[in-house]
């Protein structure tokens, strides 16, 4: 596990992350949110050394990290970047060396990664050569070519194609379900939304909220309910202790502030009225918690 | 685990990625048309050094004979041969350098040819191989190394101090390309900036004294062919002096061409940070060239650290200096070695995540991590 206590850091006056805790659990796929500017990037540097905290400690497996356990993690940094006149390769292997694999282990993960991501056969081309969708998985090849033991990702699906987004999926949930924590940052909702296990969203450099993302939508979840029913459904309106949010022919959507069998009632009061087609509570998405929690 | 094994492993992966870091740098510019062709020049201005004014200097060699016995002695040699009446006048047209040499009639009776050779400088051998007995030779201004061998020695070694400068320059590349690419970040959040550094300037200094061996092996060759075989044995003992005091003058060097690398972003900046340098590079340079013939100035650039790598050799070379002053000049190169090396560190460290313009020293120098 991996946690994050009460960092800090400013940069002159201008103060970046405050008291910022979370936590990335093994085998959990953990998305980081916020707007740009929110302390994201900031916080990841922090994790990897990279830049130092003013204050709080980040520890591994309860112990603060030292540069020999943090050589065996993973990193993808925002701005991307490898040798654009090496192999892709010979740059990937080398850097699962420096890493701390022996040459041998290096390689055979260099070529395994590499099929895996589909760049095998660019494998011997400079990266220069590469297009910049191809670069970018030879970057993800980068940060996993020695099997770290936790991944930390910087917006990791920015600029790849939709076909190129379920590769490099695929590679990060079979790392998630090896036991690893993965961390990645995104500011793309959707995709945060599909993925990841646990959130934690970021804002103005303080935590505005984190867990479980069902447990979050759950928190944050409004009791919204959808209901279709054969004739008009104006008359939602008039039932005691709903909210409407909108009404459009036979459909509503509406919120409950009565007990917690306020929905029974409605449901009565429909098929009193006709037949219903549907009747759904609605689970909010995460851009409608990220939009209220922060 | 105790601490003393915790430290060990410290070393070991430092010493480890040091040497990755190194050989990714050696084997990336062996294969950069570039090096190539830098070595290829410094190669080619070697030969040129060394043949070309033999060459262009041709014509036949002016020899003044006294006496029919001196004249007959070189029958048949292959000189330009006048001749004049007396001693005194043979040994005016050799210190005006009208002619090479004097072939004159030996009175000591040392001679079994019975002629005596008189020279400026140097004995002139092709006069002396054209006598089948070599006679007995008087040198007018006798000193130990001829002026244009000595010449020669200086371009030799400031050729070697060249290629520095081309290793240099490949080390504040390697820098900056590495920030432009932003995979610094990667690098400095797997392996400590000690170990960059330090793998830089390994790297480098093998692949500056590999073209060090190189010419070391060609100019026997090229002194061969320019017909200055006897300056080889001359050379040498100096020779061994300018390992030791180049392999510092790099470090010393690389240390700043690293900083001057970190404190920019951009390859097109480059140029401005390197300028102090190469000022430091090429000014030792021109400085032993012009003083070469100022004993003074000479020896106070023998001790200069950034001067010293060159200076000492030629002052060694031609004999001026004692070992014990080698030894001193050394001594104060190590010590700025190691100062410069730590200020270095600390800089480069501080400036290699900076991004944007031209990062001012005392700023990288405060800057926070």
């Amino acid at each position: 596990m991996l946690t994050v206590t009460s960092i800090s850091r400013s940069f002159g006056d201008h103060q970046i992350l405050d008291g910022v805790s979370f936590e990335v659990l093994p085998g959990r796929m953990t998305g980081f949110l916020g707007a740009n500017g929110s302390g994201k990037t900031t916080t990841m540097r922090i994790v990897l050394g990279v830049l130092a905290a003013h204050a709080g400690t980040v520890t591994w497996r309860g112990s603060p990290i030292t540069g020999g356990v943090r050589r065996r993690f993973g990193y993808m940094p925002e701005e991307r970047g490898l040798y654009p006149k090496m192999g892709v390769a010979e740059q990937i292997s080398w850097l699962g060396q420096l890493h701390g694999l022996d040459q041998a282990a290096a390689r055979r993960n260099t070529e395994r990664l590499l099929d895996q991501l589909e760049l095998g056969h660019r494998a011997k081309d400079n990266l220069e050569e590469l297009s910049l969708g191809n670069q970018q998985r030879a970057q993800i090849a980068a940060a996993l070519v020695h099997d770290p033991v936790v991944l930390i990702l910087d917006e990791p699906f920015s600029g790849l194609d939709p076909i190129a987004v379920e590769t490099v999926l695929g590679v990060l949930r079979e790392r998630a379900a090896n036991g690893v924590p993965v961390l990645f940052s995104s500011h793309q909702l959707s995709v945060v939304e599909r993925l990841c296990d646990d959130v934690v969203i970021i804002s103005g450099g303080r935590i505005a909220a984190s867990g479980a993302r069902d447990e979050l939508r759950a928190r944050y979840g409004t009791r919204r309910f959808e209901l279709v029913v054969a004739s008009d459904a104006g008359w939602v309106r008039d039932v005691p202790g709903v909210r409407v949010v909108d009404v459009d022919g036979p459909r509503a959507v509406f919120e409950l502030d009565g007990p917690d069998d306020a929905d029974q009632v409605v449901l009565e009061a429909a098929l009193r009225r006709g037949s219903v087609r549907s009747f759904t509570p609605v689970v909010p998405t995460l851009d409608e918690i990220f939009m209220e929690a922060i | 685990m105790t601490t003393a094994a915790k430290q060990d492993d410290r070393a070991r992966d430092l010493v480890s990625a040091t040497r990755l870091v190194a050989e990714r740098e050696v084997k990336s510019f062996l294969r950069t048309k570039a090096f190539w062709i830098g070595l290829g020049m410094i190669v080619v201005g070697l030969f040129a050094s060394s043949i070309l004014p033999a060459v262009l200097g041709g014509g036949q060699t002016k020899v003044v004979t006294v006496g029919a016995q001196a004249a007959e002695a070189l029958t048949g040699a292959d000189l330009e041969i006048s001749s004049v009446g007396d001693l005194a006048a043979a040994q005016e047209l050799v210190r005006s350098e009208e002619v090479e040499a004097a072939v004159v009639p030996d009175t000591s009776g040392e001679s079994a040819t019975g002629v005596r050779v008189v020279a400026l400088t140097d004995p002139p051998t092709d006069v002396v191989a054209a006598l089948r007995t070599a006679p007995p030779v008087d040198l007018l201004d006798p000193s130990e190394v001829g002026g244009g061998q000595r010449q020669l020695v200086i371009v030799v070694f400031a050729l070697t101090f060249l290629v520095f400068g081309m290793g240099g320059t490949a080390i504040a590349q390697s820098t900056v390309t590495e920030k432009q690419t932003r995979i610094v970040e990667i690098l400095v959040a797997t392996v400590p900036v000690r170990a960059l550094l330090a793998g830089k300037i390994v790297g480098h200094t093998l692949l500056t004294l590999g073209q060090v061996l190189v010419l070391a092996v060609v100019t026997p060759v090229a002194l061969r062919l320019g017909g200055h075989s006897e300056l080889l044995a001359l050379v040498a003992p100096a020779l061994a002096w300018f390992v030791p005091f180049l392999v510092l003058g790099f470090v010393l060097l690389a240390a700043m061409w690293a900083v001057a690398g970190a404190v920019v972003s951009r390859q097109e900046d480059l140029g401005s940070s390197m300028g102090l340098v190469m000022m430091l590079v090429i000014g030792p340079y021109f400085g032993v060239m012009f003083f070469s013939d100022d004993a003074t100035a000479l020896a106070v650039l023998s001790f200069v650290p950034f001067s010293s790598a060159i200076a000492m050799p030629v002052r060694l070379f031609e004999g001026q200096a004692a070992a014990w002053e080698a030894l001193v000049a050394m001594g104060l190169l190590a010590a700025t070695v190691v100062l410069i090396v730590l200020l270095a560190s600390r800089l480069y460290s501080r400036s290699l995540l900076h991004t944007g313009g031209k990062l001012a020293l005392a700023k990288a120098w405060t800057r926070e991590d």
